[in-house]
């Protein structure tokens, strides 16, 4: 009697006021969160806004040629974007093209193929490498690299890949060590342990079942991995190679040490160039208020811009292999 | 009882801080990072012996002029003076505090420091890309005797805006026309060499030229000598060959009448004299002339005051030249006497 009498009727005094602290915690805790959140938008804003601000005396000068312009003359006063905004795509494209496939074969081999007892040192030693700061890839780069690579690498990518027709352009000119090439292979040693390391991680979290079952229908490992895991885990995989092509558009120190620093555009990948990070981090103290200022400003407009419509692009891949995963089943 | 204890812990630590604050002043400075190996062992002797200290900041010749304007800094440094018009308008006055070389530095097989002999035109010829191989005629021409193998010139630059850029290229384009009308001088130009590697800094330059065979750079005469690097011989304003050392400094800016420059505006770049390096520089200090902070500005003067009347051996031993006396003196009487600080 009691019991049902406590079910149905009215709720006791105590469960009223237990109700009303959670609603407010509730209250409080959303509160909270959703201020948390909305900071962030409010930062972002404020970081375009104030871009744009400062860059506005360039662009109204320049109009939007200026990211067309392969003109960068800090003495009479000439600006244009182009240099640097190809420097940094090339740059980063490469650091893809070489990071992604190794990345993808550190997460197999870890995920799939290692022995147990090397699985451990081998995965902490990937994450140690992105632990490294930037500044000691740009010393090691310039070092140590550059030379090996100047010396050794180079002539060798000359005599054979260099002469080929049409290809053989990229690998002409003086063998410096210095270059687009080594900015790029710099990066990808950069960008690879984050590649690899959610690689990895999502690899990891394929329900075995899955993977059993397709051995048992009699896949190798090679199916397995790319019937089961790379489409299970595609969104996964994704944001990893975007959060390594997100460091290798906005890296500075190490593309500043390696890249070479010169304001023009060469066919070849031997050849020095620069990036907008490292224009920027070489200029920015010593620029004057005015056109160098403000055109400066303007190339980290580029830069946000750029790594908006890499993240846009990213997302609309994901929507569309969604949609196809959606129609084919 | 314990409150009034701790009252009287407060009011004596605000007593202390006060009195203290009233016995030292701190000079605060910013600018060429050029001079700031100078400053820090005169700011260290100073101190010591005035208990005053000085805070600066090696931020760069361009930052320090616009912390200068700004009015955050007692001073600022910068290795560009700053043009007339625009001290005259920002009430401001500058004079030159310390001289230094900017010396060519190659990396040719078998060439010693001090070996290679260059002239202006052939110097600024490899800097335009028009002369690209070291086994030119021109270059023979000046080196009677020494073998210098053949190779492609790679040109090592300074990516940075620096004021070391702003001394060479300012010498550039002061005995070459095309240079003038083609690249000009800055803190930061667009340099016109097909094959120019430009390194961040001092050290970057440095060590692009080390690695680079066949390279040519420029650098403050510091690095080039503690990177054991080989330096070259330049052809001066009077057709001498000269080696770059302190006392060629100390020539070029000799023949320099600072008192001639409005403002004291002038670059000693091909300084007149047998015995002149052809590209020297100095750093110019910048103060207003009716400062905010009156006892700081009065302590700038008495510090760098001291640095020409003590600091001589100091800026020696570091590869500097100390300011002729001559110069130092015009400085008391021109440009100090100028600053309000009564």
């Amino acid at each position: 009697m009691q019991s049902t009498s406590s079910t149905l009727g009215l709720p006791s005094a105590k469960a009223v006021q237990i109700a009303r602290r959670q609603r407010i915690q509730d209250f409080l805790f959303h509160a909270i969160t959703q201020f948390f959140s909305m900071l962030v938008l409010f930062v972002l804003a404020g970081i375009i806004g104030s871009l744009l601000i400062n860059a506005w005396p360039a662009l109204k000068t320049f109009g939007p040629g200026f990211f067309l312009d392969d003109e960068w003359d800090i003495v009479n006063d000439q600006f244009g974007g182009l240099i640097s905004i190809y420097g940094t795509l090339v740059s980063s494209i490469i650091a893809l093209a070489i990071a992604v496939p190794l990345s993808f074969g550190i997460a197999v081999f870890l995920t799939e193929m290692c022995p147990d007892f090397l699985k451990r040192p081998l995965g902490t030693a990937v994450e140690l490498l992105a632990a490294v700061p930037s500044i000691i890839y740009g010393m090691f780069g310039l070092f140590v690299f550059a030379p090996i690579f100047g010396d050794y690498i180079e002539p060798v990518l000359q005599a054979t890949l260099g002469k080929i027709p049409l290809l053989g352009i990229l690998f002409s000119g003086p063998t410096n060590g210095i270059g687009m090439l080594c900015a790029g292979l710099i990066l990808a040693m950069m960008i690879l342990p984050f590649i690899a390391s959610v690689m990895r991680d999502v690899f990891e979290i394929v329900p075995p079942v899955l993977k059993e079952s397709a051995y048992g229908i009699g896949c190798t490992r090679w199916e397995v991995v790319t019937r089961i895991v790379l489409p299970y885990t595609q969104a996964g995989v994704v944001g990893g190679v975007m959060l390594g092509l997100g460091r290798a558009l906005g890296e500075t120190m190490a593309v500043t040490f390696v890249i070479g620093n010169a304001s023009r555009i060469s066919p070849s990948l031997f050849a020095p160039g620069s990036s907008i990070a490292s224009t920027l981090a070489n200029q920015f103290g010593e620029a004057d208020a005015g056109l160098h200022f403000s055109s400066l400003f303007a190339l980290g407009l580029a830069l946000f811009f750029i790594t908006f419509v890499v993240l846009a692009l990213a997302k609309w891949m994901l929507l569309s292999m969604e949609k196809a995963k959606g129609v084919k089943s | 009882m314990k409150l009034s204890f701790k009252q009287a812990l407060v009011a004596g630590a605000v007593a202390l801080s006060v009195s203290s604050a009233a016995m030292a002043t701190e000079m605060t400075g910013a600018g060429s990072s050029f001079i700031y190996p100078v400053l820090s062992k005169w700011a260290e002797a100073y101190k010591a012996k005035t208990g005053n200290s000085l805070n600066y900041q090696s931020i760069g010749s361009g930052g320090g002029i616009k912390q200068i304007k700004a009015k955050t800094v007692d001073f600022g440094a910068t290795d560009a003076p700053m043009s007339f018009e625009e001290l005259q308008a920002g009430g401001m006055v500058q004079f030159p505090a310390i001289i230094g070389g900017v010396v060519p530095v190659v990396n040719i097989d078998g060439i010693k420091p001090g070996q290679l002999k260059l002239s202006s035109d052939v110097l600024s010829d490899i800097f335009q890309g028009t002369l690209t191989n070291w086994n030119d005629k021109r270059i023979a021409l000046l080196n009677p005797g020494v073998q210098i193998p053949a190779g492609d010139i790679t040109v090592v630059t300074r990516a940075d805006g620096s004021g070391t850029t702003a001394i060479f290229t300012n010498y550039l384009s002061k005995v070459n026309k095309s240079w003038k009308d083609n690249v000009g001088f800055g803190a930061a130009v667009k340099w016109p060499a097909a094959s120019t590697v430009s390194g961040k800094g001092n050290e970057g330059v440095a060590a692009n030229v080390s690695r680079i065979k066949n390279s040519i750079g420029y650098v403050e005469f510091a690095y080039a000598k503690k990177n054991n690097m080989s330096y070259t011989q330049m052809k001066n304003a009077d057709e001498k060959f000269v080696l770059p050392t302190a006392a060629a400094f100390a020539a070029a800016s000799a023949g320099t009448d600072w008192s001639k420059f409005p403002g004291m505006e002038t670059f000693i770049t091909n300084a007149p004299g047998a015995a002149s390096w052809p590209i020297t520089g100095a750093t110019f200090v910048v103060i207003y002339k009716k400062p905010d902070n009156k006892a700081n500005a009065a302590e700038v003067i008495k510090f760098f005051d001291f640095g020409f009347k003590d600091g001589g051996k100091m800026a020696s031993e570091l590869d500097y030249v100390p300011m002729p006396e001559a110069t130092t003196n015009f400085i008391r009487k021109s440009v100090w006497s100028q600053v309000d600080v009564k």
